[in-house]
């Protein structure tokens, strides 16, 4: 099985609140409100760590959880995103975009 | 209101986080509304610089939602630089325009910057009317050409309807244009007084038998029974309540970076050039002023039995001299949708003083500017 790597999408409006997630995807205007598991690997989605390390070396570090159990909740949970555009997903690392200027263009 | 968006603005008040904020960034201004409560001079506004670094201080303080307004934003060369900062902190951004600026290359950069959506004012269908309100001829074409183009990319628009005098009877054909453009309608029966205090606008504002209309037009309010329906009874929820999100889970920067409680409450209570968004929000007293301020300690509302329906908009009675006092134009609005006067009504026709403050100025449930609970529902 090839890796799943996951990378935050820029097409969502997000922001922290009282330590979970709340986000919405710019294609749809769908509201999610992340627990505290999903705000985890929410974070740790940076494109570069693949969905099973970020199970193998957050969640279950994190939680008392099977790691085959954790790592099919988190793929269904990341998967779910991404078809609202929240998440990307890739078998191949996924480059981070550039940052945003503060110079006028 | 979805319980999901219901619930965030709930852990918002708990956690004393401003959810909603709106940012003029210029009072400049193409059109010159014959309504508009605003000075169009540039007193001295921000530059980009310092709104960017106004922006990190509002994603840090918790800001989620972003209403960008003016004056016209367009009216700024570095708009879009600042736009798509604020994109780039992932706020959920709504752009108030007149969208007479729009052109291909401007709508094609506001659909990739992933807006939730943009407002743009029309008065009427017919020119001849809308254009005599901004006194821009032309600008109906262009705003509505402008729009097009927002729609022909997807971005989601909505088309506020102010309602005047001059175009009240226009609402139906604003309705059908919204529905060709694919566009969302809402109405707004609300002058607001200059920012100077001047209320002399307000004489343009709808009348009272005109407001019942409006309120009894089911295409505009939805179910009349339950809109017009008497209040019930007022109860300790009712008097432990707050009047609305304005210095709560909201709040409102000029774009001289003066903080207020809301746009439409010019309640000073900070700078921006000289203090952090974070000690205004949390420290001012102003705001704290402003957060103390429940049902129960109303003189006169918290004896009225519309306490628990009413809309009443502290800034609106702060401009009429008392933050805590009633709000005439709300005591109008109950009025005109339930046929209740109000205790404010009823206390100035005992003590004979003629009931005058009402008069064109009204606001619908749902279209305040600080409510992000109705602003910002999906």
């Amino acid at each position: 099985m090839s890796p799943l790597y996951v990378a935050r999408s820029r097409e969502i409006a997000a922001r922290e609140l009282d330590g979970e997630m709340m986000i919405m995807s710019a294609r749809d205007s769908t509201l999610f409100n992340l627990n505290e598991l999903g705000t985890l690997i929410w974070r740790a989605a940076d494109g570069t760590t693949s969905l099973e390390d970020i199970v193998t070396e957050r969640v279950c570090l994190e939680y008392d959880v099977d790691r085959a159990e954790a790592f099919k909740d988190a793929e269904s949970f990341v998967r779910e995103l991404a078809e609202h555009g929240i998440l990307l997903l890739s078998d191949q690392p996924i480059a981070a975009p550039a940052a945003a200027s503060k110079e006028p263009r | 209101m979805s319980s999901l968006m219901q619930e965030m603005n709930e852990r918002a008040l708990k956690a004393g986080v401003p959810l909603g904020v709106q940012m003029d960034v210029t009072y400049r201004c193409h059109e010159r509304c014959v309504h508009c409560y605003l000075d169009h001079d540039d007193h001295g506004e921000m530059s980009a610089a310092e709104i960017m670094d106004v922006l990190d201080q509002l994603a840090e303080a918790g800001v989620f939602f972003l209403t960008f307004s003016g004056g016209e934003v367009f009216m700024r060369k570095d708009f879009f630089c600042i736009l798509e900062y604020a994109r780039s902190l992932l706020f959920c951004v709504k752009v108030k325009t007149t969208a007479f600026m729009v052109r291909e290359k401007e709508a094609e950069r506001l659909s990739d910057l992933g807006l939730d959506s943009v407002q743009v004012s029309i008065y009427s269908h017919r020119p001849e009317v809308h254009d005599a309100i901004t006194k821009l001829p032309g600008s109906l074409k262009r705003s509505v050409a402008g729009i097009r183009l927002l729609r022909e990319r997807g971005v989601k628009v909505i088309i506020a309807n102010v309602l005047m005098r001059q175009n009240m009877r226009d609402y139906p054909g604003v309705v059908a244009l919204s529905k060709e453009l694919g566009a969302t309608y809402t109405i707004d029966p609300t002058i607001t007084p200059m920012m100077d205090g001047d209320r002399s606008i307000l004489s343009l504002g709808i009348n009272h038998l005109e407001l019942r209309e409006v309120f009894r037009t089911s295409e505009l309010i939805g179910n009349v029974e339950d809109f017009c329906a008497s209040p019930p009874a007022v109860n300790e929820d009712d008097r432990d309540g707050l009047p609305c999100s304005a210095s709560h889970t909201f709040c409102y920067v000029s774009p001289y970076g003066d903080v207020f409680p809301c746009v439409q409450f010019p309640l000073p209570t900070g700078n921006l050039r000289s203090q952090r968004f974070i000690d205004i929000w949390k420290y001012s007293p102003q705001m704290n002023d402003v957060r103390s301020i429940h049902g129960r300690d109303l003189p006169t509302c918290s004896s009225c039995s519309h306490l628990g329906t009413c809309t009443r908009c502290p800034g609106l009675a702060y401009m009429e001299g008392n933050m805590r006092g009633p709000s005439s134009q709300d005591c109008e609005k109950s009025f005109a949708r339930t046929g209740i006067p109000s205790a404010n009504m009823l206390a100035k026709a005992a003590d004979g003083t003629r009931y005058s403050g009402g008069q064109g100025l009204v606001q619908i449930s749902g279209l305040q500017p600080a409510s992000p609970a109705f602003q910002f529902v999906k």
